[in-house]
Order: structure tokens, then C-alpha cells, then sequence
């Protein structure tokens, strides 16, 4: 078995405390923590990668380059390694260090970029890179590349609708670049038209709930499909961080910030789902990447950080 | 006078400025001064309560001010107050 073969087929994990107030409906997370490189998005680095290879335009010699928020980068940084490629990645500054110092460890390069600008500083800044020396670099292009929801449509989507037994009634996932939701959504509304798919969004465009995009903000990623949602729901920065840690202490899944929105969000559908829903959502990422972060520590006062320590 | 830098995620409240200026002798009066400008602006740094968020990470000149008195941490005039959000925390990052 190679590395690579490992990307994919995650276990599906009923969330069975949390959903207690819910009887009748079953909420269920796919662990995509489980992946190689610690999260969801080794399947698109994985299907990108390949597809490049496959159509000669990633060949020996040549850089892997592209925009990330740091889990993206740390599976081009795996893939890389494996496959003796060499990786740039462009990233906010503010991107957090345990992210860096895997990506660094597994042999690829970083250049931050304005933390003020956030995905789009990261993303205008690799697309210079590329207009400078164009032929020293293959662009997977996560944000516009249909090979990224193909992976999802082939694997994800495909995935859950085994696991559940075809029972799957409602699907919900923030969006980065859209290619879990995107991917996965369609799989399961060709097999099945009554899947409705509910896109997870920041309830502001300055939030805190890493690797997701407050869509109506910033750059729109070309593979996003707004025909596929049926439904938005929105969660706040303190609700992502509340869920994630209740994550931790009532299902013992240590996960990171952006599956603590989706489950934020399974939960508002739950509550709202008539008896016999199956309500999937995605755990994107392990906990262990946020560390460093302060949201661990419950808050001082009821939901909020003292300023003032 | 502190000069504020505005993330981009502010700007659509902000008529797409990136910079602004405000008065105040803490960072806790400049970032009030600017909110009041902004008024649309304040429910995004702060919560129901009126307190700031507790993701919202705040610079003065190439210091978070977490460390330094937090939002009682003083602005001299001229400086630089930034505001950037914490995603991905480590929080210390700046370009």
C-alpha cells in the first residue's frame, strides 16, 4: 500500500450524544480527519495532482503552486513528497503554525501573504507568481478546477451514500472552495433528487472559522454550483468554537473549527428535521491543528474570552 | 490620531477603504471611535453585549495587543492600529 491509497473511505461517526434533544433523527460525521495528511482535503489535492500527471501538464521538474489556507497545502505537501514533487504555497500570514511547521516538514515551500487580505490576498498572489514564470510551475487551481468537487462526487458523496445505507436525507458542509459540498452534493441529489444539500456559512465576512469562505464576500470559486443548495444556514465564530469543544467533551472527536460549524449547523437542522431524518455533515480536520489556538479554553464568561487578561 | 488598517472583509461596510482614522488614547477608544464611524461595522467586532469578539485579533504597530494591556493597551499618535481576524490562531502571524 502506497500513502496515497489511504486517501479516502473515512468512517462515518453517529454523533448520538449531541443529537439526543433529537429523537428519531440520526446526525452523522464523516471523519475526514482520518485522511493521510489529517483532513478532507487530501481527496481533491489527490485527484488534482493525479489528473495534472495524467494530462502531461505535471511533469518531472516542475513546481506544485497554489492558494491555500493551509490543509490544502499540507496535502500537495504529502503528495508531493511522495511522488518527488517540489511545492510552493501561498498562504496568509495568520494561518496557524502547527499548519506551517507540517508543511515544512514534509519538504514544501511557504510565501505568506497579507493576513489582512485572507484567502483572496493568498490567491491574487500565486496568480503573479504564475504570470512571472509560467512555464516553472503546475497550477492545480483548487479554487476552479473541476477535478476538485470530482473528487467529491466520485468518493465523498459516493461514500455517504453507501455508509448510510441509502437512507441520507439531508446534507450539510461549509465551503472553502465549495468542492466537498459541491461534489458531494450532486453525487447524492443524482441518486437520490430528495437529498437536500445545505450550504454552511460564516454569518459574517470577519469571522473566525478557518477554511471556510463567507461566499457573498469574496472571490466566488468557479467550481461552486449555487443550483445545488437548497438551503444556507449560518453560524457565528462563538458557535463554531462552542460545538467544537462539545465536540471534544461529549463524542471524544477532537476535531477542528470548521467541522465544529458543520455540526453547529447539523444540529439547527436536526432541530428542525421531522423523526426518521439521516442528516450528514463533514469533520474536516483534526483538532490537533488548532493547538495554538486560545478557543479551547472555555470562555471566562458566558461565551466570551476576557480581553483583558 | 491613529490610522486604522481595515481587513478586507471589513471593506464592504467601509465604502471599500482600507484605511481609516480614528481618536483615542487606548485601542479600546480608537477601535469605538471607528465603529461609530462605521455604524455597520459593530456587530462585526463586537457581540451582543458590546464586548469585542473573541476572535478578533488587534495590532498596534507589530504588536498584539494581548499581550500588552489589551484594549486598554495605549495608542500613541500617528500609530498604527490593525485589525486582522483570528483564523488559524497562532494569532501572532503578520506579514
Amino acid at each position: 500500500m502506497r500513502i496515497l491509497d489511504m486517501v479516502g473511505n473515512t468512517p462515518l461517526i453517529e454523533l448520538a450524544n449531541m443529537a439526543k434533544a433529537f429523537p428519531g433523527v440520526t446526525v452523522l460525521g464523516k471523519a475526514e480527519f482520518a485522511n493521510p495528511s489529517g483532513s478532507v482535503k487530501d481527496r481533491a489535492a489527490k485527484a488534482m495532482l493525479l489528473d495534472g500527471i495524467e494530462k502531461g501538464l505535471l511533469t518531472k521538474g516542475k513546481t506544485v503552486a497554489d492558494a491555500t489556507s493551509g490543509n490544502t497545502g499540507i496535502a500537495y505537501a504529502m503528495i508531493g513528497a511522495a511522488l518527488g514533487y517540489r511545492v510552493s504555497l501561498y498562504m496568509p500570514a495568520n494561518t496557524s503554525m502547527e499548519r506551517k511547521r507540517m508543511i515544512r516538514y514534509l519538504g514544501a515551500e511557504i510565501v505568506e501573504t497579507s493576513p489582512l487580505e485572507s484567502s483572496d490576498g493568498a490567491f491574487r498572489a500565486v496568480r503573479e507568481a504564475l504570470a512571472r514564470e509560467p512555464g516553472r510551475y503546475f497550477y492545480p487551481d483548487q479554487y476552479n478546477n473541476p477535478a476538485n468537487p470530482g473528487a467529491h462526487y466520485e468518493t465523498t458523496g459516493r461514500e455517504i451514500w453507501e455508509q448510510t445505507g441509502r437512507s441520507v436525507t439531508h446534507f450539510a458542509a461549509s465551503m472553502g472552495t465549495s468542492g466537498t459540498f459541491t461534489g458531494a452534493a450532486r453525487r447524492l441529489k443524482e441518486e437520490n433528487p430528495n437529498v437536500r444539500a445545505i450550504a454552511v456559512q460564516p454569518d459574517s465576512p470577519f469571522h473566525g472559522i478557518e477554511g471556510t469562505k463567507h461566499m457573498a464576500s469574496t472571490i466566488r470559486p468557479g467550481i461552486l454550483d449555487e443550483s445545488l443548495q437548497d438551503d444556507v444556514v449560518y453560524v457565528t465564530t462563538e458557535e463554531a468554537y462552542e460545538t467544537t469543544r462539545r465536540l471534544a467533551l461529549q463524542e471524544g472527536i477532537f476535531a477542528g473549527i470548521s467541522s465544529g460549524a458543520n455540526v453547529a449547523a447539523a444540529l439547527k437542522i436536526a432541530g428542525a428535521a421531522p423523526a426518521g431524518s439521516v442528516i450528514v455533515t463533514i469533520l474536516c480536520d483534526s483538532g490537533a491543528r488548532y493547538l495554538s489556538d486560545r478557543f479551547w479554553d472555555p470562555p471566562q464568561t458566558e461565551g466570551i474570552f476576557d480581553w483583558n487578561i | 490620531m491613529a490610522k486604522i488598517l481595515i481587513p478586507t472583509a471589513l471593506r464592504a461596510f467601509t465604502d471599500g477603504k482600507s484605511e481609516a482614522e480614528a481618536e483615542g488614547k487606548t485601542v479600546g477608544e480608537v477601535i469605538a471611535a471607528f465603529a461609530a464611524a462605521y455604524p455597520d461595522i459593530a456587530r462585526h467586532l463586537y457581540d451582543e453585549e458590546g464586548r469585542l469578539r473573541s476572535y478578533v485579533n488587534v495590532f498596534v504597530g507589530d504588536e498584539n495587543i494581548r499581550g500588552f494591556g489589551g484594549l486598554d493597551a495605549p495608542v500613541k499618535d500617528g500609530e498604527t492600529v490593525t485589525l486582522v481576524p483570528a483564523i488559524a490562531g497562532g494569532g501572532a502571524g503578520r506579514a
